[in-house]
């Protein structure tokens, strides 16, 4: 683990270890390495605190990345990947995100209201399902022309919650991307059928 | 009028702009032993502070897409602060009807440092279109002039290529290419059918070491940053050589105005807005030589008036800002089912492509003029923001078999991209706004675009042929309802855009504008000699693309360093005769 300072310190001590006798300002691959691996330790510390969701909105929003994008058998989901925390972020920045997420939202409490008497998170994960499955396909815009804006605020969610979980340490780990490193020789393709 | 002090430094070279141009310039001048004092309009490039090689997107604030998710692409939170769309106080304006971007790099580099490092010869052809085809005009050189010069700037900046003997794509002086990713297999053996063809790219990235530089290490993000500087920058490669020979004296944050005319009609000064004190200053020198991206050199000449120079300085023919081009662009996406399930590999390679499409149809009879060359990229790529749309809008739903769904789509799809010359048009040309000034009250440009009807047809053959590339190689085309980005090479300064069919750039968006200051032998046709010297003014040179008669197919980067350097050695040469 290091912190910021540190990492500064590191790349700045790296910047002075230029090849002698070299007027380029470059460093050495060996020591770029070490810089390499250095940064891959480094983490973000602390509790995150919403900055555009209060909590019931917040409270809702982890709820349906985790519905989305769930931990299974092979790796944590959207919680562990820090989505609500991406997606907060940067809802609380841009006012087309914020009136999108805000509808969903909105739309869901509503809805759940009507029907159970409850608000989305308080409803029982049967109920959440009968009212996702509805927003959760394009074509039940077909028959139902009011939930066009609802499924619109989900796909968006849904891109938003990859996006986030997506890029995560848990979810390039989950994907397969293997680089992002050093390497003396590029390899090429493996041996693949059909390619 | 400022006084003119007695004591006054005088430098021999005054170089405007830090970039390409500017920093070749600098280096050849420099090293020949003149004194050099270099304007740039940014500040200098720190890599300590500036870099983000090799972080994850989980280590950004934004995971690299910038506040509010809207810096996708070249002004993303991964890249350096290399250049932007629109800067601060620093507007342009477009007439009514025309519509031109212009990506402005203020900072020591200029754009070499976001370049695509992609560094392609102009070929014979290139160099005399109107012989060639009856429109645009010749070149006052030959490609034979060039090509000592190209061998030079291969030698010194390293670019790795293959021998192939394509009509009007010269080889070079190569280091060995890397091996190709198996998204280029797959392509590769499609454009085999289709006999396009598909070779080896040539990129301005080491797989060898060079000069205290060492070689790739194959991490795919040329455009955050290279602290081994296994790519060109001019910040990294031609400036710090410069600077050791203890002849240049660089001025950051110095935003130029004018070029100042002495009582011998030849320019004597360069006055600038110092940007960090807000404050009007001036250097003198014996000659100037332009660097500041082909249309702020216009803008400055155009804005450097006099009583001999009504019009703007070194345009008694009119030609400043005229004869203003772009490349065509036009992009395709395809996805390849059998791309999914791929398994585990580092995909990265350099920062771009290992393979692309030189124009394969040149001296056949096409139903356009010239021609254009494909890049394409995409597959395992670093995970970005914006890559998984596809996927998500193609299952839908939620839930575990959505991941699954991502994870199988991972890697499966590959944009193509047209990169073609469009021929110089009077409709398209840039002047001074007669009622805009930025924040240092110095007069803006104000584009005029319009695309040909070349062009359009050159963008249409372009779909048509991706598509039938995308078929050939079991593909499916991306429609214009699944637009989805695909998270290119984190280090790729282009980001893969789908785009409505038949759809042509806007102009200035492929950052290839060029032609402004247009060299030739007859001087009421152009600006500039056959070394790029003003005809008016003759210690005034112009290094950037300004001078280019044509916007041939092939990415300018590799012909401005090689004018830049033939310009520099034919202004050593004046020297030598005391005529500079």
């Amino acid at each position: 683990m290091m912190d910021r300072v540190s990492r500064r310190a590191l790349l700045k001590s790296l910047s002075m270890s230029v090849a002698a006798g070299s007027v380029l300002r470059v460093i050495p691959l060996h020591a770029a390495e070490h810089a390499h691996h250095a940064i891959e330790e480094e983490q973000a510390a602390g509790a995150y605190t919403p900055k555009f969701f209060d909590a019931h909105g917040y409270k809702t929003l982890r709820s349906l990345c985790d519905t989305i994008l769930p931990a299974d058998a092979d790796a944590g989901g959207a919680l562990e990947g820090g989505a609500p925390e991406f997606i907060d972020m940067l809802t609380s920045e841009n006012t087309e995100y914020q009136e999108k997420l805000g509808g969903l939202l909105k739309w869901l409490d509503a809805t759940c209201t009507t029907r159970y008497n409850k608000t989305w998170v308080d409803s029982a994960p049967q109920q959440q399902t009968e009212i996702l499955d509805q927003i959760a396909y394009r074509k039940n815009a077909d028959s139902d022309q009011s939930l066009g804006k609802p499924i619109e605020y989900f796909s968006f969610l849904r891109n938003f919650t990859a996006d986030g979980y997506f890029t995560s340490k848990v979810g390039i780990h989950y994907l397969g991307y293997k680089g992002n490193t050093y390497l003396t020789e590029f390899p090429g393709c493996p041996p693949v059928p059909g390619v | 009028m400022l006084e003119i002090s007695p004591r006054k430094k005088v430098y021999d070279v005054c170089v405007i702009g830090s970039g390409a141009g500017g920093g070749t310039a600098a280096k050849i001048l420099t090293e020949g032993g003149l004194s050099v004092v270099m304007l740039e309009a940014g500040p200098r490039l720190n890599p300590d502070k500036d870099f983000k090689e090799h972080m994850w997107p989980y280590q950004l604030a934004h995971r690299g897409v910038g506040v509010g998710g809207r810096q996708a692409g070249i002004g993303d939170e991964f890249m350096a602060p290399n250049g932007f769309w629109e800067i601060e106080g620093e507007p342009y304006t477009t007439a009514p009807g025309s519509s031109f971007r212009w990506f402005r790099s203020r900072i020591e580099g200029g754009r070499t440092n976001h370049w695509g490092r992609i560094a392609l010869r102009f070929g014979p052809a290139d160099f005399k279109p109107h012989s060639t085809d009856g429109m645009g005009d010749d070149w006052p050189i030959t490609y034979e002039e060039v090509a000592p010069y190209y061998d030079k700037v291969e030698s010194y900046i390293g670019v790795f290529g293959s021998k192939e003997n394509v009509p009007n794509a010269p080889d070079g002086i190569f280091m060995p290419p890397p091996k190709p990713r198996c998204t280029e297999t797959l392509i590769k053996k499609a454009c085999d059918r289709l006999h396009i063809t598909c070779i080896p790219s040539r990129m301005a990235i080491l797989t060898k070491p060079l000069n205290d530089r060492d070689a790739c290490h194959y991490c795919a993000q040329c455009g955050r940053g290279c602290r081994t500087a296994s790519n060109f920058s001019s910040s990294q490669v031609m400036i710090p050589p410069a600077a050791a020979t203890g002849r240049l004296t660089m001025i950051p944050n110095a935003m130029a105005r004018e070029i100042v005319l002495g009582s011998d009609g030849k320019a004597e000064a360069v006055s600038y807005v110092d940007k960090s004190t807000k404050t009007e200053q001036r250097v003198y020198a014996r000659s100037v030589v332009l660097a500041a991206s082909a249309c702020e050199s216009a803008r400055l000449l155009l804005n450097s008036r006099s009583a001999s120079f009504p019009n703007g300085l070194a345009n008694s023919s009119g030609v400043v800002g005229r004869y203003l081009t772009d490349s065509v662009g036009s992009d395709l996406a395809g996805v390849f089912p059998q791309l999914e399930g791929m398994p585990v590999h580092n995909h990265d390679g350099v920062g771009g492509m290992h393979m692309y499409m030189p124009w394969w149809l040149f001296g056949k009879k096409n139903d356009f003029l010239r021609g254009y060359h494909i890049e394409f990229g995409g597959g395992r790529d670093m995970p970005g923001v914006g890559g998984f749309q596809y996927a998500c809008d193609t299952h839908e739903g939620y839930g575990v078999s959505l991941k699954q769904a991502v994870r199988k789509s991972y890697g499966t799809i590959i944009g193509f991209s047209g990169r073609g010359e469009m021929i110089p048009n009077e409709n398209s040309y840039c002047e001074i706004d007669p009622e805009t000034k930025d924040k240092w009250g110095i007069p803006v440009l104000r584009f005029h675009w319009k695309w040909g009807e070349n062009e359009q047809k050159m963008a249409n053959h372009m779909q048509a042929t991706f598509r039938s590339i995308i078929e050939a190689a079991g593909g499916k085309v991306l429609g214009e309802e699944q637009s989805t980005p695909p998270a290119a090479s984190a280090g790729e300064s282009h980001q893969i855009q789908q785009q409505p069919a038949a759809r042509i750039s806007e102009g200035g968006e492929i950052i290839h504008e060029l032609g402004t200051v247009r060299m030739g032998d007859d001087r009421k046709k152009s600006a500039l000699n056959r070394y790029c010297q003003a005809h008016d003014v003759k210690n005034v040179f112009v290094a950037d693309a300004a001078p280019f008669v044509s916007n041939a197919d092939k990415n300018p980067t590799l012909t401005i360093m090689a004018l830049s350097w033939r310009t520099s050695e034919h202004m050593l040469d004046l020297a030598k005769k005391g005529e500079l």
